[in-house]
């Protein structure tokens, strides 16, 4: 299948041609509510984000931990809905046209807004790529493909769980970068031995010659420098979202400079992608 | 619509019942459920396997459960002529060992050590909880917050039984979030670990595997109704949580067209009041917990929470093959509000001295509905799924009785 020429392509090529990897963020569309999260939102490339993943709330969140699911609790409870998520996309646009910005999620929501509607409105908003993490390749009729027509990317979940068999049968469709998942569990709990992270990056580069991007289990600038050193992207998510859900009242309510606060965590671990050797 | 010529074929290899099923997880869970579906594939095809479960059916569970003529309550209603089909007699109380017992079997096939489990009334955890002990392996059994409070008995049940139970916070604390807990917890523990879902719903194999565990009930039907009025009867009903009770009842007569078929859900305080569990007649279809089904759910895809009665009913989605049997016409979907089942409950324990389950409750409720219109050689068979010991506290409460509960 032909790749479709989106942002996430082009970024990855200039991150080639600057001789480093990427840092990618994660935060939930409308978490804390709508109006802090855009101000994050646009915040984020300043910052040294190179790529973002907006979480699309979801009520059931199952392959996220504690923190993640309860982002996305708080940004549903705040009316955060997909087409606003969509919204937020298109103000993000009028700013910036080069930042690629990818869809995380979980299938509901899309397959609800109908996915011929939602494709032709994300791409008109300006999203480049989908992770959704509860469509593996058994499935890929239902979205992926009709994704990769629109002219967008779909991005494939890679575990270690996943085998050498299965791997090239994950990747046959995949496009724009692939995601390896570096432990086997939820989000925002463990951390990954880098060795091991090492050996499955080269496991994914002998499939495919896309770039691989590694998340789950990465919180600190020191992390990310690990990561920047044996993959194209790391991503940070839980993290990120934790410096939200510390500065919240008893009402979730975000304390003045919440927003500041999360872009300089973003500042700090876009050091890490800058300093490690690759 | 048109008619199909087998309504027994289904799934088909990707795990789909028409658009409905699917194996909708994530990669890092998806060589377990490929694991799973491999290993049943094997075991469904071995003889050994069956006749080891069947082995445990009737030395440990104590089947076939009689099919009963409920004399009393057929001259009451004036119609229909009624026969309970009494697993509320097995071994813990429902039919939910029959799933338990040979799901067990088919994780110590596959060398697992670990087991893990949701619950919602508590019945499939005590089930769980039962097979775990009978094997000597560790259970986990997650269940909702609030559930843990208003099935006090049978977390102590399970307790007894050697379980581990860990309350659900997440999410709303429900049915959904322990199910959310428990597929959590496999993607974090991959190796050893085994998960026991307690419907006919959930990631291929599970909808279908649950289902040929289940259905030993509608099996053993054929068989007695023969025996008792050499022909085969003219209605099934069975109610819905997540419809395993009833698929294991309805299956065995899918392609027996004259035998007419009816789910009752939960409509808790009304479908029209939205505190319901009615995923049939009041969701939609989504993709929830491994498989696109019907769904209550809001206009932006997020999931809502039901409202029964029964905690055993209170799940917002549905098997998917009883989605696909809605849509395709073969069976037919009702409902049935608290206060009907209530009504029921008591109608039964009076008339017929059984105490029944608050989930079988309904589809007597609907049974006490239709039969009087009936004639006299119409034969009903209805699901008496569980009995109602862990609801005696529920129903006191619901009739202003004080009750004890310490
Ligand atoms: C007695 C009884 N009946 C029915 C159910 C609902 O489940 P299902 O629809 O899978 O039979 C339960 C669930 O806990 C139950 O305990």
């Amino acid at each position: 299948m032909s790749q479709p020429e989106t942002r996430i392509g082009r970024r990855f090529q200039a991150l080639r041609e600057e001789g480093r990897s990427g840092l990618v963020t994660f935060l939930t569309a409308g978490d804390p509510d709508p109006d802090t999260a855009l101000e994050i939102f646009k915040g984020l490339p300043a910052a040294g984000a190179d790529l973002i993943e907006v979480g699309v709330p979801f009520s059931d969140p199952m392959a996220d931990g504690p923190a993640i699911q309860a982002s996305s609790l708080r940004a549903l409870k705040a009316g955060m809905t997909l087409s606003k998520t969509l919204d937020a996309v298109r103000a993000f646009r009028e700013e910036d046209d080069d930042t690629p910005i990818i869809f995380m999620g979980y299938y509901n929501p899309f397959y609800i807004y109908g996915v011929d509607k939602f494709l032709e409105d994300a791409k008109g908003a300006g999203v480049d790529g989908f992770i959704v993490v509860d469509l593996p390749p058994e499935e890929e009729g239902e979205f992926c493909l009709p994704t990769t027509a629109a002219g967008m990317n779909f991005i494939y979940l890679t575990a270690p769980t996943t085998t050498d068999e299965r791997l090239p049968r994950v990747l046959q469709n995949a496009s724009g970068f692939v995601y390896f998942v570096s432990i086997t569990g939820i989000t925002g709990t463990r951390s990954a031995n880098t060795d091991a992270v090492a050996g499955h990056v080269a496991r994914i580069r002998n499939v495919t010659d896309l770039p691989v991007a590694v998340g789950f289990g990465i919180k600190t600038p020191e992390q990310v420098a690990e990561i920047a050193g044996i993959a194209d992207a790391a991503v940070v998510g839980s993290a990120l979202v934790n410096i939200i859900a510390e500065n919240l009242d008893a009402n979730d309510k975000p304390a003045a400079g919440t927003a500041d606060k999360v872009l300089s965590l973003v500042s700090e671990l876009a050091k890490g992608v800058r300093s490690a050797g690759t | 619509m048109n008619k199909l010529n087998t309504y027994r074929a289904g799934v088909d290899d990707d795990g789909h019942f028409g658009i409905y099923g699917g194996r909708y997880v994530a990669e890092t869970l998806m060589p377990l459920i490929l694991a799973v579906d491999k290993a049943w594939n094997e075991a469904k095809d071995d003889d050994d396997f069956w006749a080891e479960f069947n082995h445990y059916m009737k030395h440990y569970v104590g089947r076939p459960s009689p099919l009963y003529l409920a004399t009393r309550l057929t001259e009451h209603l004036g119609g229909a002529k009624i026969y309970f089909k009494r697993d509320e007699l097995n071994h813990t109380g429902a039919h939910k060992i029959n799933n338990t017992i040979g799901q067990i079997l088919l994780a110590r096939r596959m060398g697992k050590r670990r087991i893990i489990a949701e619950t919602g009334a508590g019945q499939h955890g005590v089930a769980a909880a039962t097979v775990c002990a009978l094997f000597g392996l560790p259970c986990i059994v997650y269940m909702g917050e609030t559930d843990v409070e208003r099935q006090a008995p049978n977390v102590f049940r399970m307790k007894l039984l050697g379980a581990e139970v860990r309350p659900v916070t997440s999410g709303t604390g429900t049915l959904k979030d322990a199910m959310n807990e428990a597929l959590r917890d496999w993607v974090s523990n991959v190796e050893d670990t085994f998960y026991i879902i307690g419907t006919a719903a959930g990631p291929h194999p599970y909808p279908s595997m649950v289902r040929d565990f289940q259905c030993i009930i509608g099996n053993e039907v054929r068989n007695q109704i023969q025996e008792a009025e050499g022909r085969l009867p003219d209605s099934l009903v069975a109610c819905l949580g997540g419809g395993s009770n009833a698929i294991g009842l309805f299956h065995p007569f899918l392609d027996d067209e004259d035998v007419r078929i009816i789910g009752v859900e939960a409509a808790g305080h009304g479908v029209e009041t939205g505190q319901h569990c009615a995923s049939l007649t009041g969701g939609r279809p989504g993709v929830l917990h491994g498989n696109r089904t019907y769904l209550l759910q809001t206009e932006d895809g997020q999931i809502l929470d039901g409202h029964s009665i029964s905690a055993g009913l209170d799940y917002p989605g549905i098997g998917p093959e009883h989605s696909w049997l809605r849509d395709t016409g073969r069976a037919e979907y009702v409902s049935v509000t608290d206060e009907e089942a209530l009504e029921a409950f008591q109608l039964c324990t009076r008339m017929e001295g059984i105490i029944p389950a608050l989930e079988p409750s309904h589809a007597l409720a609907h049974v006490a509905k239709i039969a009087p219109d009936l004639s006299n050689d119409h034969i009903m068979v209805m699901n008496m799924c569980g009995r109602g010991d862990k609801d005696i506290f529920t129903v006191a409460r619901h009739l202003g009785v004080g009750v004890n509960e310490e």
